[in-house]
């Protein structure tokens, strides 16, 4: 059930109405069955996989949980006849049993996740080595169905799991809390990966009828239709156009897809999140930003802190700390500063750290080779700016630019043409297609096919580029204004006219310029497929 | 506390780690700088700071870091 169908804005109305009808003690349970419905519309054979995640990460946390207390307890009774270290060692003796518990519900959950999203790429993989080798036999690909949301929930739930065995927060003894945690139905299709402790303080709470909160929720799920089916929907047969036909679409054609998919990615990404967050503010639940203007980054590494924020926190905290801390990385960090010198070891963390969360990166976005090399152009090009740290120190010491306007926008233009490059792999079919692309704008000058009519061959006319081109003026300016606060309260302080024209205006535009009008289809968020 | 000036002041010199306490709220050191400060550290002290204990509020000052270290020293 696209948020964009009919079915599912009836879906949410009903939701509303019950919602805020039935006693407030219960809405959490409505939002549960709620939740379970939508997924239910994906499949009822589906329902499973999230219940097994859910009931594992149950017993794992409360099994993790009963044994911290009885640590607890048993230090507790025999303080006075255990020796120092004694108590240490019976720590460690329980926090290990801890770590058997969660290893045993990482393995069960990132399994599932594996066997459903990377099997058919490895028999894929073995194939094309059988057919490297001049072998007849073929592994036959499994017809598994990915069950919707899985990335997302399986992540949540398994750093929901990291927490409670570093003892962040108390496990939640409520089965049905938990299992609504795990599927809340606005973030299933496409994130944000939300934490426990940030989730559950809003979650599970009475909510009543906030006319002002409301607003705002609709308000901002209107901002997202907006984004998703007046600019996302309206480049997207462009972009196909380009990417799907490389053997006709290269030099400049290639540029242009690779800045239009740019607009389509954010528009549709950001507008899903909007609508994600919009539908929590309306009823009661905070969902937390996963954007903060990236394209406004001065680079990558800025860029990655302001897209996608909730997966790349989720990858530092879960992934990228505990291995480039972990015991074996310092020794052979110490080893290497012993053997090789100062300069390698201390380089040594950070760098097969940093791999390795790329690496994951890329995975985790498609289980394709494009995605591979996308994660690992992603740390080439952060590694080697943090290596040439100290010269950015040394041009500014000498040149005294830094902060000025003129270079800082030098310093965006420049992050969002790097973005958009490594983003072809997302587009083109394959590693070497996407490459074959990026050097066709470099060799191939046919400008002038875009002034003699080129642009108007690419699927969208010329009222769709008028409509993109408001449509991006106002999505520049909304992120201008939104520098310095909340968009919506700034409206809010208008006169009661001003507001109804700027809303009614919005609405009116997704009306008549957005999936509903001149014939387009409301696609499938791009983000929907993990 | 000399010592780990020394590492941070290394890493940043354009800081002032004595004054500054928002190193992690502020951005002035990332996920890169606290790996690599975790690496000085363990190899100086021979302290092992686990990755629970990234959190900013053990590393938003030098004062912070070196209490932390401390208390790491204490319980080994």
């Amino acid at each position: 059930m696209l948020f964009t169908s009919y079915e599912f804005l009836g879906f949410l109305f009903l939701l509303f109405l019950l919602y805020y009808i039935i006693p407030k003690r219960y809405q959490w349970i409505c939002l549960l069955c709620a939740s379970y419905l939508f997924y239910a519309f994906s499949g009822i054979k589906y329902l499973g996989y999230i219940v097994s995640t859910t009931c594992s990460t149950y017993l794992v946390c409360y099994k993790m949980e009963k044994i911290g207390e009885e640590q607890k307890n048993y230090i507790r009774l025999n303080k006075e006849r255990l020796t120092r270290e004694e108590k240490k060692s019976y720590k460690i003796y329980m926090k290990k049993k801890q770590w058997n518990w969660l290893l045993f519900g990482l393995i069960f959950n990132f399994s599932i996740l594996a066997v459903c999203k990377y099997v058919n790429f490895s028999i894929s993989n073995i194939n094309n080595v059988l057919q490297l080798i001049k072998s007849n036999s073929r592994l036959p690909f499994l017809s598994i169905a990915l069950p919707l949301g899985i990335s997302y929930y399986t992540f949540q739930m398994m750093g929901y799991a990291i927490d409670i065995y570093r003892g962040k927060y108390p496990a939640e003894r409520n089965l049905g809390k938990l299992a609504l945690f795990a599927s809340f139905f606005p973030q299933l299709m496409q994130g944000p990966i939300s934490r426990f402790d940030d989730l559950s303080k809003t979650m599970f709470s009475a909510h009543s009828f906030d006319r002002k909160r409301i607003f705002f929720g609709l308000q901002r799920i209107l901002w997202g239709f907006f984004k998703k089916l007046v600019i996302a929907d309206r480049i997207l047969p462009a972009v196909t156009t380009i990417t799907h036909n490389p053997e006709n679409y290269q030099g400049v054609y290639v540029f242009i897809g690779m800045l239009f998919y740019a607009l389509e990615l954010y528009a549709d990404f950001t507008g899903g999140i909007d609508m994600v967050i919009g539908i929590g503010e309306v009823l009661g639940v905070q969902v937390k930003e996963n954007f903060n203007r990236p394209y406004f980054s001065k680079s990558i590494k800025e860029y990655w802190n302001r897209w996608h924020i909730s997966l790349g926190a989720w990858f530092t905290e879960y992934i990228f700390y505990p291995v480039s801390v972990c015991q074996p990385m310092l020794k052979l960090s110490k080893f290497s500063r012993n053997h090789f010198g100062e300069a390698i070891g201390k380089r040594i963390p950070v760098y097969l750290a940093t791999i390795l969360v790329w690496l994951i990166t890329g995975i985790w976005h498609g289980a394709a080779w494009n995605f591979v090399v996308w994660g690992l152009m992603n740390c080439l090009v952060l590694l080697i700016s943090q290596e040439l740290q100290p010269c950015y120190r040394w041009f500014h010491r000498k040149f005294h630019l830094e902060g000025k306007w003129g270079f800082r926008l030098f310093q965006v233009v420049r992050t969002v043409l790097l973005m958009s490059s490594i983003r072809m792999f997302d587009c083109y079919r394959d590693v070497s297609t996407t490459f074959r692309m990026f050097f066709s704008m470099l060799t191939k000058y046919n400008f002038m096919e875009l002034l003699n009519g080129g642009m108007l061959k690419l699927g969208i006319s010329a009222i769709d580029y008028g409509i993109l081109f408001i449509g991006m003026i106002i999505l520049i300016g909304v992120s201008f204004i939104g520098r310095s606060g909340s968009v919506r309260e700034k409206i809010a302080k208008k006169p009661i006219i001003v507001q109804f024209l700027i809303w009614y205006g919005l609405f009116l535009a997704v009306l008549l310029f957005g999936a509903y009008g001149e014939g387009y289809d409301a696609s499938q968020f791009i983000y929907n497929q993990f | 506390m000399e010592e780990l000036l020394a590492i941070l002041e290394e890493l940043h010199p354009e800081v002032d780690f004595r004054t500054c306490c928002t190193l992690v709220e502020d951005k002035i050191i990332d996920s890169f700088d606290i790996v690599s400060l975790i690496s000085e550290i363990h190899s100086e002290f021979d302290v092992a700071i686990p990755a629970e204990e990234i959190i900013p509020e053990n590393f938003n000052s030098a004062a912070a870091l070196y209490r932390l270290i401390q208390r790491l020293e204490e319980e080994d």
